[in-house]
């Protein structure tokens, strides 16, 4: 099925693609078909500039497990480092 | 036997007279042909979707795919697109967007020097949803609901389409015969929701033939996806051409 869940969040940061690096502003989080992962759902996440058009954007299909693994690493990684670090 | 096939981007009008883009694919034959609306799944105007309009052209029929999401992101990548309408929160299409869109197509078709006047609707996952909306909303020949999710069933609270009325109950207002192809390890479409379609067309004394096939899951006619099922898959893209060349015939 597609879920059409989408999370939308304001972002603050920067993304590689493939004309190099540039300023992202938006994020898109959801659990939908994939393109290109070979699953039948992933969890999606979307890196985006629109201000830059729709090209302007660092995409990522992962496993549900994946996800779940990507979310504990960050946390892990947040929470061991120093305080005060921005 | 001549067999040539022409595929291109084209322009069409679409929902509130909005030119759009969409996916053309034809027999560069006299005619006269039958003419099928294709609609793309929810990841959007794809290359596999563009594949079956190329395989309804071999089969000999005009085929049209709008792009259902050309006025978020212009040219954009189908999936850059999809991603774009997502963010701007497009996703999902209105029903009265889509049906217009359909509309659109249905012109384009008709005002080909090779048409036959007769027009099908096909989709697949969300535009399965959206091929029996298309079906019960305009007067067409033909159509085709590939595991269309969300025509039978309460979407649950929280989902997107929560609140939406499941468009089942819009079957007495069903133009054309309808060919349903599901899987049955598919749980939305699940086999009872595809039960209660079958009931709803029975009780409306509707024209249908629906195959449910065993180990196939949603997707599984998408050749670019883990759910690809190929002896279902082939199956069902015969008894597409089977229910196109009955029904669309001049």
């Amino acid at each position: 099925m597609c879920t059409y869940l989408t999370e939308k969040i304001a972002i603050s940061g920067s993304a590689k693609g493939g004309s190099g690096w540039f300023r992202v502003t938006d994020g898109s989080v959801y659990f939908d078909h994939p393109v290109h992962a070979p699953y039948g759902h992933t969890l999606n996440i979307d890196f985006l500039a629109p201000a830059q058009g729709p090209s302007a954007r660092v995409a990522v299909e992962l496993s549900a497990e994946s996800a779940r693994a990507l979310m504990k690493a960050i946390e892990a990684v947040l929470d061991s480092a120093p305080p005060g670090l921005e | 036997m001549y067999d040539a096939v022409l595929s291109e981007t084209v322009t069409i009008t679409g929902h509130e007279g909005d030119a759009i883009e969409a996916y053309s694919a034809r027999p560069l034959t006299p005619g006269p042909v039958g003419g099928v609306v294709v609609i793309h799944h929810l990841p959007g105007y794809d290359r596999q979707t563009k594949e079956f309009a190329r395989s309804l052209a071999v089969g000999g029929f005009n085929a049209v795919m709008p792009n259902l999401y050309s006025r978020e992101a212009p040219g954009a990548d189908p999936d850059d697109a999809m991603a774009a309408a997502r963010s701007q929160g497009a996703i999902p299409i209105p029903d009265e967007r889509v049906v217009a869109e359909v509309e659109g197509a249905v012109a384009y078709l008709k005002g080909l020097p090779n048409a036959n006047g007769k027009i099908g609707v096909i989709g697949h996952c969300s535009g399965g949803r959206q091929s029996f909306l298309a079906a019960v909303s305009l007067p067409l020949d033909a159509a085709v609901d590939c595991y269309g999710g969300f025509v039978v069933g309460e979407p649950p609270a929280g989902h997107p389409l929560a609140g939406w009325q499941p468009i089942v109950t819009r079957t007495p207002s069903l133009s054309c015969p309808l060919l349903g192809l599901f899987g049955k390890e598919d749980k939305f479409p699940s086999p009872e929701h595809v039960a209660e379609l079958e009931q709803a067309l029975r009780e409306a004394g509707k024209t249908y033939e629906f195959h449910s096939y065993d180990g196939a899951n949603h997707g599984f006619m998408q050749v670019d996806s883990a759910r690809y099922h190929p002896q279902s898959a082939v199956d069902a893209w015969g008894k597409i051409l089977d229910w196109f060349g009955r029904y669309l015939a001049a």
